[in-house]
């Protein structure tokens, strides 16, 4: 969701006359949104701007978002950064969803609506 | 290095969250905003000459909280960019909290490497404030009521360039 945010928020400063660039890790909600430019990071959801503790890598991820404001001639220009997590596990284990945990999920949804039921008589 | 996969290799958070919650029970999925165009503001002077501003959707750090220790309320906020902040609330944000953390702030809001390139003469100024935009499901609250004002507050700062950061 912080994803449609920025684009968002970015897509009205460009109506505005500022250019901008976005920084994320979730390319399809960006991508669908419809952004001027967008900097890739292919990571799990949380440090799009590059692993923490390697100042390294972060400077050069602001730095091609600044490559890419100057040389983007055209809006949705999506750059997609060299680096690489340490292993893909998180690829299928955010928001997992099988038979080992089918039943939790149900229950849990079942405990959020219950309690955002409670919330909204005011108990 | 070289590889063959028969299916892409990022993820879509769009078909994963779809999934996820309507394993948890909600028959209704998102609608996501999804446009055909999209607005394009050329740079209009040297970068060495323009002043860069940063936005975030991760809250500050002295955000009252409620009992679940989620943000009573998600605020749309200017706050000082020198010194960057050390820690910034994250917590009852969604980004994958068994893989990574947040706290190294310049992981999702890099003030201090912005601030080495205006130093080093690369742009010409890092932004007085920065800009925290909350997340919010709907649509137009984003568009409607927390864009115009960051574009307000862009205005007053003098901001030529935005970059915007998501968890």
């Amino acid at each position: 969701m912080c994803h449609q945010t920025v684009s968002l928020a970015a897509r009205h400063l460009e109506e505005n006359g500022v250019p901008t660039v976005v920084l994320g890790s979730a390319r399809d909600i960006v991508e669908e949104c419809g952004v001027a430019r967008f900097v890739f990071t292919d990571f799990p959801l949380g440090n799009p701007c590059g692993k923490p503790g390697d100042a390294g890598m972060q400077r050069s991820i602001v730095g091609m978002a600044l490559d890419l404001v100057e040389r983007a001639w055209a809006p949705r220009t999506t750059v997609q950064t060299p680096f690489r997590w340490d292993s893909d596990e998180w690829r299928d284990n955010y928001m997992r969803v099988d038979d080992s945990n089918r039943e939790a999920l149900a229950r849990a949804g079942d405990e959020r609506r219950r309690r955002q039921s409670e919330k909204k008589a005011g108990r | 290095m070289k590889q063959r996969r028969a299916y892409r290799s990022f993820v879509s958070y769009i078909d994963r969250s779809r999934e996820y919650y309507a394993a948890h029970g909600y028959a209704q999925p998102y609608t996501w905003a999804c446009h055909d165009d999209a607005p394009f503001a050329p740079l209009e002077k040297p970068l060495s000459r323009c002043r860069v501003g940063m936005v975030t959707t991760a809250g500050r750090a002295d955000s009252p909280l409620d009992k679940d220790g989620r943000r009573e309320h998600r605020e749309l906020y200017a706050m000082a960019a020198s010194p960057a902040p050390a820690r910034m609330f994250t917590a009852d944000l969604a980004w994958d909290k068994a893989a990574t953390h947040t706290d190294d702030v310049e992981s999702f809001l890099p003030l201090s490497r912005l601030a080495e390139y205006a130093a080093n003469g690369r742009i010409g100024s890092v932004s007085p404030r920065f800009y925290g935009v909350p997340t919010d499901y709907s649509q137009g609250n984003t568009s409607k009521r927390d864009a115009p004002k960051i574009l307000e507050w862009a205005r007053e700062d003098g901001v030529d360039v935005m970059l915007l950061s998501a968890l």
